[in-house]
């Protein structure tokens, strides 16, 4: 028997009916999403001890898309966020990533994890060529290093190397007027704590060359007592202490010192002290505590972080956080762009990213700067003051030189090798 | 800078004013761990489980003596809080859940704990929420510190080591001396033996693990003041006290007191003459027990 072709319609034409059909249908639902919406994709840390960088990075991003949607959106396309839990680690905020992008369709990421998963993150951005905005990780390799550069990648946190020099030039005045000429430190047992030590005592000896660092303390990073570290700085009578201990462990180290009143027995240097989330957990602030500025509403003391602090409060019955500042920045500078750009094109916003100065709530001068040539945020404000135990919590902050900045960051980068 | 500090160390011990100071506060950082310890060692002495969740309980102690300080204002309620309602939770972990697993092999019992960990730490950060929070030091306790031959002493810590103290003490005579104590000793020797003698086990199970609860929850409420409050704060302090634990013995009270005093006073003289190895010193002395003690240095041999 021969086969002959059935009359009525083949399988294979019916898969291309079929196929042909599924296009059809399906097309014009994926053109219209695309002029509609665009994703942005955000890893970030919302679960274990740090969840409060995830959860106050995201409420600022929410705070902000809201108003850049109710303008328009990103070249008339609304964006819509997608917020991933990494858990803090850097293998899963590498996988979130690189899902985010892939799977998820998002045509842009913001990088809001902490140091370690940001450099696991910017890999992923420099493999898959999507515009990525850190917005959390203040190592200064991250955008100082010539060798991790990548032409879609920026970064709206601050900078380390900005910290040290604007606190090791203040340290360094009130140690000439005071003459405090013995140090101690005391900073958590891990590459934050190690760094920003290292880098302040280098620029507050460079101030004050007759600086001494007589003791140094270097708690695990979550040790719940501080004790011996407390005891063992009060033996060593130092003038002055500097820490950069943070949060929960900032809190804890404050109280424990506080019983055995070492504030009254030395000058305080604690860079991580103005931020919020530990001023108002402290129930017994005490009061002179020297400190840089994280996020405060009266720093700078303009009507519009004013009106930004009190905006986010009332809407998360919390104060902002630095990190709050830092992710809100990406956002404005990503309207911005697109707005100068005219698109919502990746490529073409990160070309109108570089060099773009705005407006800004946190700017020293009213205005921050994506710096062209590192891709990195400039300008922002910055500065050290004395803590009171209630609000303003800091009523007075002297703010940093950002010509002395430049200046001093150039000469690192080139002792570095960096340019 | 060198891993050893030699002549801090011995500057230290050659002046009263640091020697007070220091050993003040080994006492300090021993006397809370010896609290969490103790309820872990009784609990393993009469109910032969490895409590690996006793953590939460100093983390709910904590967190209770907060709140009822935060709505009364009054910082002997803090701690009655804090003890009670941790003993109260005991209680009814251990009737519900921890008492089906007795006969159990150790890795049913260690899943069943290692669960609960995470549970309690969720349920704390749904109540509380995730982030750190303090309790602020009482007003009574914000006076100067004391000044005893030259070396500085905080009046709260002198209370916290009291209390500690006394509650060691009470613990003690009670086992030794009381017809409770005696029950409770006579179950953790023959619990077959004391029940046929018509003694309800299973009552003084629950007691045992509740009393081990309050311990570890008044050593949180004593701690609630000067440490930072957080989901996952028992974690730290478990593992501390299992190292108190085994260099004293499990089961032995007077061995998770002296194990405890210890590794206070490892740290804080270890902080001055090892400044970089304080940590791995407190390790080092367990493995020292270990190989000469196996047992733990008030352990008994395992008929």
């Amino acid at each position: 028997m021969t086969r002959t072709r059935k009359p009525g319609v083949s399988r294979r034409a019916t898969l291309a009916m079929m196929s042909a059909g599924a296009v059809t249908f399906a097309t014009p639902w994926v053109a219209r999403a695309q002029a509609k919406t665009i994703k942005i994709g955000m890893p970030t840390i919302l679960s274990g001890r740090v969840a409060q960088l995830g959860t106050s990075s995201r409420n600022a991003v929410m705070l902000e898309i809201e108003k850049v949607n109710a303008a328009g959106g990103l070249a008339g396309r609304q964006i819509e966020m997608v917020i991933r839990d990494s858990k803090g680690q850097p293998q899963e905020a590498a996988r979130v990533a690189r899902e985010l992008v892939n799977t998820d369709g998002c045509e842009i990421l913001i990088d809001a994890e902490a140091s370690s998963g940001a450099f696991a993150v910017h890999e992923v951005a420099r493999d898959l060529g999507v515009l990525c905005i850190h917005t959390n990780s203040e190592t200064s390799a991250l955008t100082a290093d010539p060798k991790q550069h990548i032409p879609n990648a920026f970064r709206t946190a601050r900078q380390g190397v900005h910290d040290s020099i604007v606190g090791g030039s203040y340290a360094a005045a009130i140690a000439k007027a005071k003459g405090l000429k013995k140090w101690a430190t005391c900073s958590p047992d891990y590459a934050y704590g190690r760094d920003t030590t290292g880098e302040y005592v280098t620029y507050l000896k460079r101030f004050a060359p007759d600086v001494e660092i007589i003791s140094e303390s270097w708690p695990k990073l979550f040790q719940p007592d501080y004790t011996e570290v407390v005891t063992k700085i009060l033996q060593a009578k130092p003038q002055a202490l500097y820490s950069c201990l943070w949060g929960g462990d900032l809190t804890s180290y404050i109280d424990q010192a506080n019983i055995y009143a070492l504030f009254s027995q030395m000058e305080v240097f604690a860079v991580n002290m103005a931020d919020y989330t530990a001023l108002t957990v402290v129930k017994n602030l005490p009061k002179g505590i020297h400190s840089g500025n994280r996020y405060i509403k009266t720093y700078p003391a303009t009507p519009e972080n004013a009106a930004w602090g009190d905006a986010y409060k009332a809407k998360y019955n919390e104060y902002p956080t630095n990190w709050s500042w830092e992710n809100a920045t990406a956002i404005m500078l990503l309207a911005e762009a697109s707005k100068k750009a005219n698109s919502a094109d990746g490529k073409k916003i990160a070309e109108a990213l570089r060099g773009l100065k705005i407006k800004s709530p946190f700017g020293a001068d009213g205005t921050v700067t994506m710096r062209a040539e590192d891709q990195t945020l400039v300008g922002y404000a910055i500065g050290w003051g004395t803590t009171i135990p209630q609000e303003p919590y800091v009523p007075q902050v002297q703010a940093g030189d950002w010509k002395t900045i430049f200046e001093l960051e150039a000469e690192w980068k080139k002792s570095k090798g960096y340019t | 800078m060198l891993p050893l500090d030699l002549d801090a160390l011995t500057g230290c011990l050659a002046s009263s004013a640091c020697l007070v100071t220091q050993t003040t506060s080994g006492f300090i950082i021993g006397m809370l761990l010896f609290l969490v310890a103790v309820g872990l060692t009784l609990i393993f002495g009469v109910l032969k489980v490895v409590n690996f969740s006793h953590g939460a309980f100093y983390m709910f102690g904590a967190y209770f003596a907060m709140t009822a300080y935060q709505v009364t204002g009054s910082f002997a309620l803090a701690m009655l809080c804090g003890a009670a309602g941790t003993a109260l939770l005991g209680l009814i972990f251990e009737r519900v859940f921890m008492s089906r697993v007795y006969g159990s092999d150790v890795l049913m019992q260690l899943l069943v704990c290692y669960a609960f960990v995470l549970i309690f730490d969720d349920v704390v950060r749904m109540i509380w929420g995730p982030e750190f929070k303090s309790m602020g030091m009482p007003a009574a306790f914000q006076v100067a510190p004391l000044f005893i031959a030259g070396g500085v002493v905080p009046p709260y810590y002198l209370l916290l080591i009291g209390v500690a103290l006394v509650a060691a003490v009470i613990l003690g005579l009670g086992l030794a001396r009381t017809r409770i104590g005696k029950v409770i000793r006579a179950a953790a020797h023959n619990p077959g033996m004391v029940s046929a003698l018509g003694i309800n086990t299973g009552l003084i199970y629950g007691g045992v693990f509740a009393l081990g609860g309050m311990l570890a929850g008044l050593a949180g409420a004593l701690a609630a003041p000067v440490r930072s409050l957080t989901p996952g704060m028992g974690f730290s302090v478990l593992i501390e006290s299992f190292i108190v634990t085994v260099i004293g013995g499990m089961g032995s009270i007077l061995g998770a007191l002296i194990g405890a005093i210890l590794i206070g006073m490892i740290r804080s003289f270890g902080s001055l003459g090892f400044p970089l190895f304080t940590e791995g010193l407190m390790y080092l002395f367990m493995v020292i027990v270990l190989v000469s003690r196996p047992t733990g240095l008030f352990g008994k041999e395992v008929a």
